[in-house]
């Protein structure tokens, strides 16, 4: 029998719950030669602000036990540049959802972004990166306040009529009290969990191994982490929660969506396995017969 | 790009912790020389990247220096085994630029991607010299490769105990001819100054640490005049102006 593995984010359906993670597949087009990338549910582009950013200075990328950090720090070419050329011509390959996450280091700045990426038809949803950890006043320090991120949330939903999705920070004491006052600000949709903040030292050269000293940690080693607070999130908001955070199979997925995700994203995996994204969502008919499942729906929170 | 498993058909220490590793498998994505290769090595999370050293059919040499945890698991793994790579990746040399004699510029396992680059200007028609630079005898390699393809090839080791005492500079000032164009990779220290003392156009095989290799997460960008560049995609090779040294 066939498998039903569409799923449906704020109004936008996906052929399957599988997305890449911002900032783990460029800006979609770069993997076009390697698959079609219309197997996809949706992409999330690559971390976005108002003006074009360099990014933080080299070494960007450390290893450590299960996964990794990285410090790139939102090099991308900017919020215009994202519409002018980049989504057109992701557009121009892909049928999918595409997702724009947009970063910032003012309200004003987020808002701004936003409505930059309101005008352009293409884009379906935006994620607001309330949560990146890798650059100073700005990102991270959004998303750790449920004050801050609900003012960002309410200010950004002026800004556009998309949906918006809130990517939310694992570093945090409670985020349900973030994801609620992002909800009860109109958002219409979580996503979580961006990286865990780390740091790793060369005990050579008694220095940080990362240029920014710190980086966000991901990688399956965070991966019980997330599935615990997609489950607190989801049981706690009406909203639709996207799991995200060591997802590397498909029974990832399918893991992550018992406990609460409504689509699930795949980060670090893409950087390993170039093909993880096409892998998993080819294996998910397989493991969700031998589970009984007849379609992905019936599974979203079950636990 | 091309993700595939290959069958390691020989794995000899080359120098003094230098190995060189012949592979066999799918190297249809290989197109050229200053291309690399990511290989997966097990209990590890990220892939690790190797200039491609040498090509035949469907047999391709890595030439590695054992630094860390992944080269050392490499170090030990014998004829036979298997491992998983992603081929094909990056832009390499432009064997198009070369000109009427080109010079190719090699320090310490730098020296790696030279070699198929030496062969593609040999088919291609085109003369070519070569200066390497080593800390001492023990870590010199292809020294006798590249003097069978007819070059002249000239040495320098940091302690004087093989070719002249010196950096790849020195090397540089042994040869006898003159030139129109280089290619180099080693340091980036040692490719900044070759860089600078060449009167001539060339280009530089640079290095930073990955993440993916295959231009999706940005981790290795560096300063150019066209902006920060992913040295795994839009390189690793770029011409010496395209680079930012002082920001490097």
């Amino acid at each position: 029998m066939g498998k039903d593995l569409s799923v449906r984010v704020c109004g936008v359906k996906l052929r399957n719950p599988v997305i890449p993670a911002s900032g783990t597949f460029g800006f979609g087009l770069e993997a076009a030669d390697w698959f079609d990338l219309n197997v996809l549910g949706g992409i999330s582009l690559k971390g976005t602000t108002l003006e074009a950013r360099p990014g933080n200075p080299t070494p960007r990328i450390a290893e450590c036990a299960g996964g990794m950090l990285n410090a790139v720090g939102l090099q991308n070419p900017g919020v215009e540049a994202l519409v002018a050329e980049r989504v057109p011509a992701l557009r121009a390959c892909y049928g999918g959802a595409i997702i724009a996450n947009i970063s910032g280091f003012s309200i004003e700045e987020y808002a701004q972004a936003c409505a930059v990426a309101d005008r352009c038809a293409d884009i379906d949803l935006i994620e607001l990166n309330v949560s990146c950890p890798n650059v100073r006043h700005g990102g991270m320090a959004f998303g750790t306040d449920p004050k801050s991120a609900a003012a960002v949330t309410e200010a950004v939903k002026k800004a556009t009529r998309k949906p918006v999705l809130v990517k939310l920070s694992p570093n945090v004491t409670d985020i349900v009290a973030i994801a609620q006052a992002c909800a009860d600000a109109g958002a219409d949709g979580l996503v979580l969990i961006n990286t865990l903040l780390g740091m790793r030292i060369d005990i050579k050269t008694r220095r940080p191994v990362l240029a920014n000293t710190t980086g966000g940690y991901s990688g399956p080693g965070v991966f019980p982490v997330a599935v615990r607070m997609v489950w607190q999130v989801a049981r706690a908001c009406s909203i639709p929660v996207v799991g995200c955070g060591g997802v590397a199979s498909a029974e990832d997925v399918i893991e992550m969506m018992m406990a609460g995700a409504t689509a699930v994203q795949v980060g670090s995996e893409n950087l390993r396995d170039p093909l993880a994204c096409p892998r998993i969502v080819a294996e998910l008919p397989e493991v969700m017969d031998r589970l009984g499942i007849d379609s992905l729906k019936d599974i979203i929170g079950i636990v | 790009m091309k993700q595939g498993t290959f069958t390691i058909l020989d794995n000899a220490r080359l120098a003094r912790d230098t190995f060189r590793m012949v592979l066999e498998g799918d190297c249809s994505a290989v197109t050229g020389s200053g291309q690399f290769v990511q290989v997966s090595v097990p209990g590890l999370y990220l892939r690790r990247p190797f200039s491609v050293s040498d090509r035949d059919g469907d047999r391709i040499v890595l030439v590695y220096k054992q630094v860390g945890k992944g080269t050392a698991a490499m170090a030990a793994m014998a004829p036979g085994g298997t491992l998983d790579l992603v081929t094909g990746l990056g832009r390499g040399f432009d064997v198009a630029a070369a000109g009427e004699r080109s010079l190719l510029v090699g320090g310490s396992v730098g020296t790696a991607p030279l070699l198929l680059l030496a062969r593609e200007l040999q088919a291609a028609g085109k003369a070519f010299d070569v200066a390497l630079g080593f800390g001492d005898a023990g870590l010199a390699f292809y020294v006798q490769e590249f003097k069978a393809l007819g070059a002249q090839v000239k040495v320098a080791t940091q302690d004087g105990s093989l070719g002249r005492e010196g950096l790849v500079t020195d090397a540089i000032r042994a040869l006898d001819g003159t030139y129109d164009y280089f290619y180099c990779c080693g340091s980036k220290v040692m490719m900044r100054v070759v860089s600078e003392a060449l009167p001539f156009a060339g280009e530089c095989s640079m290095e930073e640490r990955m993440g993916c290799g295959t231009g999706i997460c940005y981790g290795c960008s560096i300063p150019t005049t066209a902006g920060m560049r992913r040295v795994c995609a839009d390189g690793p090779v770029f011409r010496k102006e395209e680079i930012v040294w002082e920001r490097i």
